[in-house]
C-alpha cells in the first residue's frame, strides 16, 4: 500500500484532540525535587557518578546561566517559564546494568511498540547474527540508543560497532569511560556560555548520545536515538556529541515523540558535531512532539541548540530535519565551515498546525577558503500557526570563494496562519557568491478539487500536495526515515482544511 | 437507460443565478455536445455535476444511475464513475504522475469496496493503457502536468479517463489551447474510449472539435438554459449562423 494512503487511513482513525502518542507509561521513576540550584546540579552529577571535572563544568555553566536572560528576538509568544517550578532530573528506577533487551522494563518496550519504533525488530534485537556467508548486504541496520526519559536504557549493536572501532554510548557512560574525548570536545562547538538555553543545558543535561568514529572508518550502520519525554513536568535536557575523525563517515538519526498532557514541557537540547579532515556527518531528525490540543493548550517548548563544526579541510556536515511537533520550536541547526573546502547543508521541513509557533532555520558561517553551503527550507503553515524561517549566511574576511545557495519555500493552508522569512546575509569577502530564493504560495482550491475529482478525499489531497511540496527534502532522509516522515506530515496536517 | 438526468437545475454563484432551470438527459453509450457562447453556463454545469465547491444549487436535481448526485461528495461521485476532464488541468509539483494515478485509482477502488491494485498489477495496467494512447513512459515519471505542453496535459486527462474507466466523462473545453495535431491525438484517445456502457458530454465553443468527436446529440445553451437540441447537423448549422439567433429564444 502506498505510504500516502496508509497515512490517510491512520489520520482517519484519529480525531483532533487525540494525539496519537498521547499515553503515559506507568513506570516508577526517581526524581530530583523541583527547582534549580547548585544542589540540584550536584545531585544530577552525583546520580551519574560523574568525575569532579564534569561537576565543575556543570557548576560553571550554572553560575553563568544565573547571569543570563532569556532571548526574546524569536517570533514566538508564550507565557513566562518558571524555571524553579520544573524538575531537572528523572530516571527510571535503577536496575542492574543491562546487557540485553530482555532485562528492560517491559512497560518501556511496550511504549516503543506503540510508537512503532523498530526497537524490537526481529533479527536486530534478538541479536541474531546472520551466519557467515548468509549476510545480506542490502539489509540496512540501525543501532538504537534508546533514551527513555533521562537515562539511556539500552544500547544495541554495541558489539558490531565496537568491531569497527566506533564508540556509540550514552554520554553519561562516555564521561566515565572516555573522559579524554569528552573533555576535549564537549562544549568545543557550543560553548557553555553560548546562549541561555545551551548554558542551562550544560548545567543540568541528563543524558544523550556520544559517538566517536575513528579515522578512516565508515560507520557500518545508521545510528539512531529515539527521544521521549515521559515524566510530568520534567524538563528534558539532552546532550549529544558526535565526532567524526579524519576521513570517517557517520549517519545519525534522531526521532522524538512525547505523551499528551496539559502542562507545557520545556526541552532544551544541545547537539554538537565535529568533523575533521575529509569526514562526513549526516544528521537527520524527525521531530514529532506533542504540539498542544485543538485550543493550543499544552505542548512542548523546544529550545534547541544544534551546531556542527567542519573543523577539518574538505569535511562535510549535513542537517536534515522534519519538524512537525512542539508548541514552540526555536531551533537553528548550524554549520561552522572552518576547514578549507568544507561544506554544509541544511534541508528542512517545518510544519505548523493548530496554534503551533515555529521559528527555525540555520546558520552557515563561512570561515575557510572555498567553503560551500546549501539551504533548502520548506515551511508549511496551517490552522492558526505561525511559521518563520530565520537564517544567517555569513562569509568572513578570509573566506575567499565562499558559496551559498538558499531556497526558502513556504506553503500556506487556509487563511489564519502566517509564514515569514527572515534571512540575514553578510559577506565580508568580496569573492563570496550568495544566492537566495524565496517563494510563498497558498495551497490552491483548484489543485485540491482536481485531486478530489479523481477520487481522493480532502485530506488525502492535502497530504499528496504537501508531500509533493517537500519532496526535495524528503529525498535527503535515509529510506526508513523518509517513510516515517511522510506519514507524519499527513498526520500533522489532519484537520487543517475545511 | 438514462445515465445522467439533470432536472430543472437552478444554480447560483454568490447570489447570482447562472443556471435558470436546466434539463438534460444523457443515456448510456451516447455522446452529447453542449455548445454555447461564453457565459451561457456550460462550465458551471460541468462543475456542478462534478461537485466543485462554490456553487449553490437552489432548485432541481441531478440523478446519476438513478441516485441523487447532489447528496454525494466530489470524491464519492468520482468513485461512482463521474469523470471531469478539466479545461485547464492543474500542476502538482513533486508528485510523480505515476504515483498520482495509483493513489487516485486505488482511492476509487477502495471507495467501491474493490481490492486495491498491487504495484506490479498497477504498473502493468498503466503500461497497457499508456501504450494504447501513445503516451511515453517518461511522462509518467514527471510531476503531474508540471512542464507539460497543452497537448500533453490533455493527453494526461485522457489517460486518466482510460485508467479509471468512468461511466460518465465530461470534457470541458478540451480543444482550448490545442493546435490541430494535438487536438486530433486527444480526440483519437477519447474516441477509443467510446463504448455502449459509457456516456460522454463534450462541452465546446467550436464545431471544430465535433469533427473529431462526432456527437449523437447536440444541445445549444444560452443564458443558463438548453434552448435547442438536435442531431450532429445542429453543430454545423451553428457554425454557419452563430449563436445570436438563440439569444432571443432564451
Amino acid at each position: 500500500m502506498p505510504a500516502v494512503q496508509e497515512t490517510v487511513e491512520r489520520v482517519k482513525r484519529i480525531d483532533v484532540d487525540q494525539y496519537r502518542y498521547g499515553f503515559e507509561t506507568l513506570i516508577d521513576s526517581e526524581k530530583a525535587p523541583k527547582g534549580l540550584s547548585e544542589e540540584i546540579v550536584k545531585f544530577i552529577s552525583q546520580k551519574k557518578n560523574e568525575p569532579d571535572w564534569m561537576l565543575q563544568w556543570r557548576l560553571e555553566a550554572y553560575r553563568r546561566w544565573l547571569t543570563m536572560t532569556e532571548p526574546t528576538w524569536a517570533r514566538v509568544d508564550y507565557p513566562k517559564i518558571d524555571f524553579q517550578d520544573l524538575y531537572y532530573y528523572a530516571a527510571p528506577k535503577p536496575k542492574k546494568t543491562v546487557t540485553s533487551l530482555d532485562e528492560i522494563d517491559p512497560e518501556i518496550l511496550k511504549t516503543y511498540e506503540k510508537l512503532g519504533i523498530p526497537l524490537r525488530e526481529v533479527a536486530m534485537l534478538e541479536g541474531v547474527e546472520p551466519k557467515p556467508g548468509e549476510e545480506d548486504p542490502a539489509r540496512r541496520k540501525i543501532a538504537v540508543d534508546a533514551v527513555f526519559d533521562s537515562v539511556s536504557v539500552a544500547t544495541t549493536f554495541k558489539a558490531e560497532l565496537k568491531k569497527a572501532g566506533v564508540i556509540f554510548m550514552p554520554i553519561s557512560e562516555a564521561i566515565r569511560e572516555h573522559p579524554e574525548l569528552v573533555q576535549k570536545y564537549l562544549g568545543s562547538v557550543v560553548p557553555t556560555s553560548d546562549n541561555f538555553y545551551a548554558t542551562l543545558n550544560s548545567a543540568v543535561f541528563s543524558d544523550g548520545s556520544f559517538v566517536y568514529v575513528p579515522p578512516g572508518v565508515r560507520c557500518p550502520m545508521e545510528l539512531s536515538t529515539y527521544f521521549r519525554i515521559n515524566e510530568r513536568n520534567t524538563g528534558q535536557f539532552e546532550r549529544t556529541l558526535i565526532i567524526a575523525d579524519k576521513g570517517s563517515y557517520v549517519s545519525y538519526l534522531e526521532g522524538c515523540t512525547a505523551p499528551q498532557r496539559d502542562e507545557n514541557q520545556l526541552h532544551a537540547a544541545v547537539v554538537e558535531l565535529v568533523a575533521h579532515d575529509d569526514a562526513v556527518i549526516k544528521y537527520s531528525t524527525v521531530q514529532n512532539w506533542y504540539p498542544g490540543n485543538s485550543e493550543g493548550k499544552g505542548g512542548i517548548y523546544n529550545f534547541v541548540t544544534k551546531r556542527g563544526d567542519c573543523r577539518g579541510n574538505r569535511s562535510k556536515i549535513s542537517w536534515t530535519q522534519v519538524e512537525t511537533g512542539s508548541a514552540i520550536t526555536w531551533k537553528y541547526p548550524s554549520c561552522i565551515l572552518r576547514g578549507d573546502n568544507s561544506s554544509g547543508e541544511f534541508y528542512s521541513i517545518a510544519i505548523s498546525n493548530g496554534f503551533q509557533q515555529v521559528d527555525s532555520g540555520t546558520k552557515m558561517i563561512h570561515l575557510g577558503k572555498n567553503t560551500s553551503s546549501r539551504i533548502i527550507s520548506k515551511g508549511i503553515a496551517a490552522g492558526k500557526s505561525q511559521n518563520t524561517y530565520r537564517g544567517l549566511v555569513t562569509a568572513h574576511r578570509k573566506a575567499t570563494g565562499a558559496r551559498n545557495f538558499t531556497a526558502c519555500d513556504s506553503l500556506l493552508i487556509g487563511d489564519k496562519c502566517g509564514a515569514h522569512t527572515v534571512p540575514y546575509i553578510e559577506a565580508k569577502n568580496s569573492s563570496a557568491t550568495f544566492e537566495h530564493e524565496a517563494t510563498t504560495s497558498k495551497i490552491s482550491e483548484d489543485v485540491l478539487f482536481y485531486c478530489i475529482q479523481r477520487g481522493l478525499s480532502q485530506e488525502e489531497a492535502v497530504g499528496l500536495v504537501v508531500n509533493g511540496f517537500v519532496k526535495d527534502v524528503l529525498q535527503q532522509l535515509p529510506m526508513e526515515f523518509a517513510v516515517e516522515a511522510q506519514k507524519l506530515i499527513s498526520i500533522s496536517l489532519e484537520g487543517s482544511v475545511g | 437507460m438514462a445515465l445522467l438526468e439533470v432536472k430543472d437545475l437552478k444554480v447560483r454563484v454568490e447570489e447570482r443565478e447562472i443556471l435558470h432551470g436546466l434539463t438534460l438527459t444523457v443515456n448510456e453509450g451516447e455522446v452529447h455536445a453542449i455548445m454555447g457562447p461564453n457565459g451561457s453556463g456550460k462550465s458551471t454545469l460541468s462543475h456542478v455535476i462534478a461537485g466543485k465547491p462554490g456553487y449553490e444549487v437552489t432548485d432541481g436535481q441531478i440523478l446519476f444511475k438513478g441516485e441523487d448526485l447532489l447528496e454525494m461528495s466530489p470524491d464519492e461521485r468520482a468513485a461512482k464513475g463521474v469523470f471531469l476532464a478539466f479545461q485547464y488541468p492543474v500542476e502538482i509539483p513533486g508528485v510523480a504522475t505515476m504515483n498520482f494515478l495509483r493513489t487516485a485509482l486505488n482511492a476509487q477502488r477502495k471507495a467501491r469496496g474493490e481490492s486495491e491494485y498491487s504495484t506490479p498489477d498497477f504498473l502493468k495496467k498503466v503500461r497497457e493503457v499508456s501504450k494504447s494512447l501513445n503516451i511515453p513512459q517518461d511522462m509518467l515519471k514527471r510531476g503531474v502536468n508540471v512542464g507539460f505542453s497543452g497537448g500533453e496535459k490533455k493527453r494526461n486527462e485522457v489517460l486518466q479517463m482510460a485508467l479509471f474507466e468512468p461511466s460518465l466523462c465530461i470534457l470541458d473545453e478540451m480543444d482550448s489551447g490545442l493546435d490541430i495535431d494535438a487536438l486530433r491525438i486527444a480526440a483519437d484517445g477519447v474516441n477509443a474510449l467510446r463504448s455502449p456502457k459509457r456516456a460522454m458530454v463534450v462541452i465546446t465553443h467550436y464545431q471544430r472539435l465535433l469533427n473529431y468527436i462526432v456527437p449523437d446529440v447536440v444541445h445549444v445553451m444560452s443564458k443558463g438554459r438548453v434552448v435547442k437540441s438536435g442531431g450532429k447537423e445542429l453543430a454545423l448549422e451553428l457554425e454557419a449562423s452563430g449563436y445570436a439567433q438563440f439569444e432571443d429564444a432564451a
